[in-house]
């Protein structure tokens, strides 16, 4: 078995891309804890579906940012290779 | 070693950004990518439908019809989502705002149609952003005075006492930047995830991945949109508001 320092970058770039999206796991739980407290809130209060719904759209999607980041190392690594020299 | 391998059995995924032809300019090799023929043909999509809405709002008719319905309907909630936001300014960025609602919106949806849609490339958001960021600060400059921008900036401490100028200095560059990887990151991942289903599935992936890019392509799209305008009017309003 044979491995060259390149070899070893991709291997461990891969293995970086993979623990870099368990930055997933947060917005996960928050857009979950904020599509949990729209639903109460239509609950309460039907009459204001549309604002509530657009406003938990506008939370969730700032929300999921920082799961993005973790997605775009992720691709940076297997597809840009800024470590591979 | 290249990518086959990462993705083993995907000879034909296929989502990167291509070059065209290059030229040079002052020495600097240019290209022409994918990006920029998706960019043209959204743009000339928009172009002929803005010539044909205007030729038929030419002669409007009191009672619309059909084609007139639909432009009514399209100016009359982006009119109701600006006025939303921003209250009696609406009407100095109404245009401007449904411009790039429009706009985004039909370079996101272009993946349907088999183009790369444009926002997928970090070139494109990173310019809408740079505009916002530039609405926000021209907007800032007017309706504030200089005084009460140095206050804002050196907002929880006494403005005799800037320790906190560069924090918020460092977070007012920030906005530019994260909005325009939002909506790139978002696209990117959508994109992504289609080359992956076709081209790992092979000709399985016939008809069902029709689901996938409703998902993808039509909501996720359309809600990144809207998130996009929605933070560039609140931003924009933040400045004309403390006048």
């Amino acid at each position: 078995m044979n491995i060259s320092g390149n070899d070893l970058i991709l291997a461990c770039s891969a293995i970086g891309a993979g623990l870099a999206v368990i930055a997933g796991i947060g917005p996960g739980v928050g857009q979950g804890i904020a599509a949990g407290y729209a639903a109460n809130a239509v609950g309460r209060n039907p009459g204001a579906k549309s604002d509530i719904m657009s406003t938990m759209l506008l939370g969730q999607a700032v929300a999921e940012t920082t799961g993005l980041y973790g997605l775009l190392v992720a691709m940076l690594l297997l597809f840009v290779k800024p470590l591979v020299g | 070693m290249n990518n086959a391998i990462l993705m083993s059995g995907a000879s034909d995924i296929d989502f990167m950004i291509h070059g065209l032809f290059s030229y040079e300019v002052f020495g600097q090799t240019c290209w022409i990518t994918t990006t920029h023929v998706c960019v043209l043909i959204v743009m000339g999509f928009l172009i002929i439908f803005a010539l044909i809405a205007n030729r038929k709002m030419k002669k409007a008719t009191d009672v619309p019809d059909g084609f007139q319905n639909v432009l009514e309907l399209i100016v009359e909630s982006l009119d109701g989502v600006v006025g939303g936001v921003m209250g009696k300014n609406s009407y100095k960025f109404v245009n401007y705002i449904s411009t790039i609602f429009i706009f985004i919106l039909m370079s996101n949806i272009s993946g349907i149609f088999g183009l790369r849609p444009p926002t997928a490339d970090y070139g494109v958001t990173l310019a809408l952003g740079v505009i916002t960021f530039g609405l926000i600060h021209v907007n800032q400059f007017r309706y504030n005075s200089l005084k009460s921008i140095w206050t804002d900036m050196c907002s929880p401490l006494p403005p005799w006492l800037p320790i906190w100028f560069p924090i918020n200095l460092i977070s007012e560059i920030a906005v530019p930047i994260s909005l325009s990887l939002r909506l790139f990151a978002n696209v990117l991942s959508g994109t992504v995830m289609m080359a992956l289903v076709y081209g790992l599935l092979g000709w399985i992936a016939t008809f069902w991945p029709a689901v996938l890019h409703v998902y993808f392509d039509l909501f996720s799209g359309a809600i990144q949109t809207y998130v996009f305008c929605m933070l560039t009017m609140t931003y924009i309003n933040q400045q004309l508001g403390s006048e």
